[in-house]
């Protein structure tokens, strides 16, 4: 048993998350007496950008996707954000903040990762290298490293806690980390155990039966199916533990870097958003997915107090998901997705996109929706104009080999 | 070589703790001949302990750990005492000052913060300090077959910390380890005669009643090892002994007991005590022992050793926890045989056990115990691990290590076990969450399971939304669990 924990660090943690210590604060921003904060969300398992910000604009939108189709007029109508694009309407808190200009989407991005592992896609992303398992640091250590050379061996440095148990690779590396764990703990996921079910009943009838009563679940679907039952008989316990969770998780790292000495960096990773079945886009799985997700920028906003006025909070996934429904009612392993952005440091109530269409001859390989923007591009544009990362830094050292990828200029209100 | 391949990942995970990466190929030569050559390691069994308490050195570290603890409190309590009489409150830096742990300068009161965040107490530290031999020698074998019969017999000989904690780790040392390839009988007889069990089971406190001890204290005996000796240890329940051949075996086994823990140098040590001996001879299972002192209770246990209830109970019991709950009738008669034919050759048994054609029925129905799990998700994982942290999930697992919960042992059957797999699925979640970053899951489906692998396990792995998920899928996986 590791003694060695803060004292916040008490429990095991599902989410994993970390903040940088003082020492590697944004110098150059101080030096221009601004104090601006940083936080990137993964959200691991590949988020459905197409369910989540809607081209209702587009003409072949609902032909692609038909009842899934988010519209402003359908049962559940999606929050309008321009006279194209439509937010999931179990957003509400992220609508405000677009409606109050301190929030982006960023529409048809990905990463330089075009094969569709969740592992090698979630590598990419994370380490800022355009291969898979090339290397074992993150671009936000990188970065930081390069922000505050002087500072490496500063007693501030040494103060760091022990790295935890969960450290996102998006943070690993040589520079010190500050690991915290919320203090809530969530059992296996919903999907890890919906997964193993699937695996059970083909496999091992006994343990099958075992998890289905686990989860109370014993009357959800015919063997070899992965019906899920409507969310509120069967799942709400376990989706108000993951709201509740999420909330914690990013809430407490918006505490951390609020604080006037606390760390200014960091990153957190929120799992489930693999959708391959039953997706629930309305008002179904998904939908409470991003629903909690929701609910958790809301908590970051709370708890960043004045702060959330220099602050830029990034969410990104290693792909997004296939433009047409498949033949369980979700969606498989996709290309281009979107990024949120949200802060009061934005120049926000865009969304910014160069939108590929939707046409059969449009979509990549006539599954995915069409890459236009590079993720990298829309990170070194925050990173240079919010933290004050040189070109020369963004390219040799945090996105190695992203030469020909220019930092997307203007997201940031004042520079 | 396939066939091979799946036959070496089958003989580690049945009889061993499961592949470390490589060892499947390493012993996919010949499989069945690793796991013999495993028996022939010199000291194959022991562990490297020299560092570790006896469990008299133990047991007596802990009766002046607790008396001097026991010393300090009533100090204390003279203390507040004396300070009440004066007339003073509770808590001044008089009272504080008397307190060795207390801490002047600020006034708090000692007991918790000075307990929890310091190191762990003496007799957690005792059981932490064996356990980590323990798990290491699991975690560090190439194939684990012997260190995996460690644990049959010492589960099958169990006694519980929760009863006598300085000795449960040294137990299995003493007792289990020296005797796991060498003859039952002596295995036996040393666990019957051992301080632990003679305490966990009652027998320290037994007297004869018409010994001298017996007569001047007006006191009598205490059946509890004798009969469970008779029932778990050799002949099994229901194989035809009578009430009266367990309170003639408690007789004979009078006078077993261990010097005072206060005894300088030697408390907690094994002693025959003569002045606690039912005296006379005992007829036990239709045969008469005349009154040797201790060699009566010897006798008795060789004999118990050598009858074919015995065999049959232990042949059963063994073809059980390694292939399967209901095992094939043709290989318990095969172990029985060989038990008695070999005179309860435990290295002959192991040896049966590993040549007989129904060891190898590809079919791997039985579920692994919750902790020999674990130890597969260690060694497939190379992960790193903490001793308190591996023995808290044996506790949520409901294996808390050397605590079973009753003589018998923990339970070795899916229908005891399979319940718990909802904590398995918590426990491999976590444990993955800490270590997957570190670790290809797909690789260690090849690692871990090679040619037992499912085509359902493998999609499952690679289409797992993350790493941390992945791995704890693959752990879960039903190739995985069984064995």
């Amino acid at each position: 048993m590791s003694e060695r924990h803060a004292p916040s660090r008490r429990e095991l943690l599902l989410a994993s998350g970390a903040l940088f210590a003082w020492a590697y604060v944004p110098k150059l921003a101080r030096a221009e007496g601004r104090d601006p904060r940083f936080l990137t969300i993964v959200l691991r398992g590949a988020l459905d950008g197409l369910a989540t910000v809607a081209p209702v604009g587009d003409p072949d939108w609902v032909s692609l996707r038909g009842d899934n189709a988010l519209t402003l007029d359908g049962k559940t109508p999606a929050l309008k954000l321009d006279d194209f694009f439509a937010l999931n309407p179990a957003m509400p808190n992220l609508h405000r903040m677009f409606k109050a200009n301190e929030a982006i989407v960023v529409h048809a991005a990905a990463t330089p990762y075009r094969e569709r592992s969740h592992f090698d896609g979630q590598d990419v992303l994370e380490s800022g290298v355009e291969k898979p398992g090339a290397t074992y640091t993150g671009w936000l250590n990188r970065l930081l490293l390069g922000l505050a050379p002087a500072d490496r061996v500063s007693a501030n440095g040494g103060r760091a806690f022990a790295v935890g148990p969960v450290t996102p690779l998006v943070v690993r590396g040589p520079a010190p980390v500050l690991s915290w764990s919320p203090r809530r703990t969530l059992p296996a996921s919903d999907d890890t155990i919906m997964r193993l079910l699937d695996l059970y009943r083909h496999t091992d009838v006994n343990f099958a039966r075992v998890l289905e009563s686990r989860s109370k679940l014993t009357a959800i679907a015919p063997p070899g199916s992965m019906e899920r039952k409507p969310i509120g008989q069967i799942f709400a316990p376990d989706l108000a533990q993951l709201r509740a969770y999420f909330s914690e998780a990013a809430g407490t790292a918006a505490k951390f870097l609020a604080q006037p000495d606390g760390p200014r960096v960091g990153a957190l990773a929120l799992g489930g958003w693999d959708t391959h079945y039953n997706e629930g886009i309305a008002t179904g799985w998904l939908a409470q997915l991003l629903g909690a997700l929701d609910a958790a920028l809301a908590a970051i906003q709370d708890n960043m107090g004045p702060a959330w006025r220099e602050t830029v909070v990034v969410l990104v996934t290693e792909f997004g998901r296939t433009a047409r429904i498949n033949g369980t009612n979700g969606t498989d392993h996709g290309t281009a997705t979107i990024m949120l952005l949200a802060g009061g440091a934005l120049k926000g109530g865009r969304v910014v996109a160069d939108w590929p269409g939707l046409k059969p001859a449009n979509l990549l390989e006539n599954r995915d929706l069409k890459p236009t923007i590079d993720v990298r591009g829309v990170l070194k544009g925050l990173l240079k104009d919010h933290l004050r990362a040189d070109d020369h830094a963004l390219v040799a050292d945090v996105f190695p080999g992203s030469d020909d990828v220019k930092p997307i200029a203007g997201l940031l209100a004042s520079v | 070589m396939t066939n091979s391949r799946a036959e070496a990942a089958l003989a580690l995970h049945r009889f061993g703790f499961g592949p470390v990466a490589g060892s499947i190929a390493t012993i996919a030569d010949d499989p069945r001949g690793a796991l013999l050559a495993d028996l022939e390691r010199p000291g194959a069994g022991r562990v490297a302990a020299a560092n570790l308490p006896n469990s008299g050195q133990a047991a007596r570290a802990l009766f002046e750990f607790r008396a001097e603890r026991l010393a300090k409190e009533k100090l204390a309590q003279r203390a507040k005492k004396e300070a009440e009489a004066k007339g003073m409150l509770v808590g001044t830096a008089d009272g504080d000052a008397m307190n060795p742990n207390g801490n002047a300068q600020t006034g708090k009161p000692e007991a918790p913060q000075n307990q929890q965040n310091q190191q762990p107490s003496l007799p957690a530290q005792l059981v932490q300090n064996e356990a980590k031999v323990r798990i290491e020698a699991a975690v560090a074998a190439e194939i684990g077959f012997v260190e995996h019969l460690v644990w049959f017999w010492s589960n099958h000989f169990c006694v519980s910390a929760d009863k006598i904690v300085s000795m449960a780790g040294a137990y299995e040392r003493e007792a289990i380890r020296p005797h796991v390839l060498g003859r039952f009988v002596d295995m036996l007889t040393a666990v019957e005669s051992h301080p632990a069990m003679l305490f966990y089971l009652d027998n320290a406190e037994s007297m004869g009643p018409n010994s001298v001890a017996g007569i001047n204290r007006d006191k009598s005996l205490n059946e509890n090892l004798a009969r469970e000796i008779l029932e778990l240890h050799t002949l099994g329940v229901r194989t035809g002994y009578s009430q009266d051949d367990v309170t003639r075996f408690a007789n004979v086994l009078t006078g077993w007991t261990w010097i005072g823990l206060g005894v300088p140098n030697r408390g907690g040590e094994f002693v025959f005590v003569k002045r606690l001996h039912e005296p006379g001879e005992q007829t036990v299972i239709g045969k008469t022992y005349p009154d040797t002192g201790m060699d009566q209770g010897r006798a008795v246990l060789a004999d118990l050793a050598r009858h074919p209830a015995t065999a049959a109970h232990l042949a059963r019991k063994l073809a059980q926890h390694f292939v399967a709950d209901e095992p094939p009738p043709s290989l318990v008669d095969k172990l029985t045989k060989s038990f008695i034919d070999s005179d309860g050759n435990l290295k002959e048994l192991a040896k049966t056990l590993l040549t007989a054609e129904e060891s190898w029925a590809p079919e791997r129905t039985k579920l692994k115990r919750p902790f020999e799990w674990f130890i597969s998700a260690l060694r497939v994982t190379g992960a790193p691990w903490a001793v308190g942290r591996v023995m808290s999930g044996q506790a949520l697992l409901g294996e808390p290590l050397w605590r079973p919960p009753a003589p018998n042992g923990f339970p070795d059957y899916e229908s005891a076990s399979i319940d718990g797999l909802s904590q398995r699925v918590d426990i491999a979640t976590n444990f993955a969450g800490r270590v997957a970053e570190r670790v290809d899951p797909v690789a260690l489906v090849e690692a871990g399971l090679g040619p037992l692998a499912s085509a359902e396990t493998r999609n499952t792995v690679a289409r797992a939304e993350s790493r941390a998920q992945a791995l704890a899928l693959l752990l879960m996986a039903p190739e995985f669990l069984r064995r």
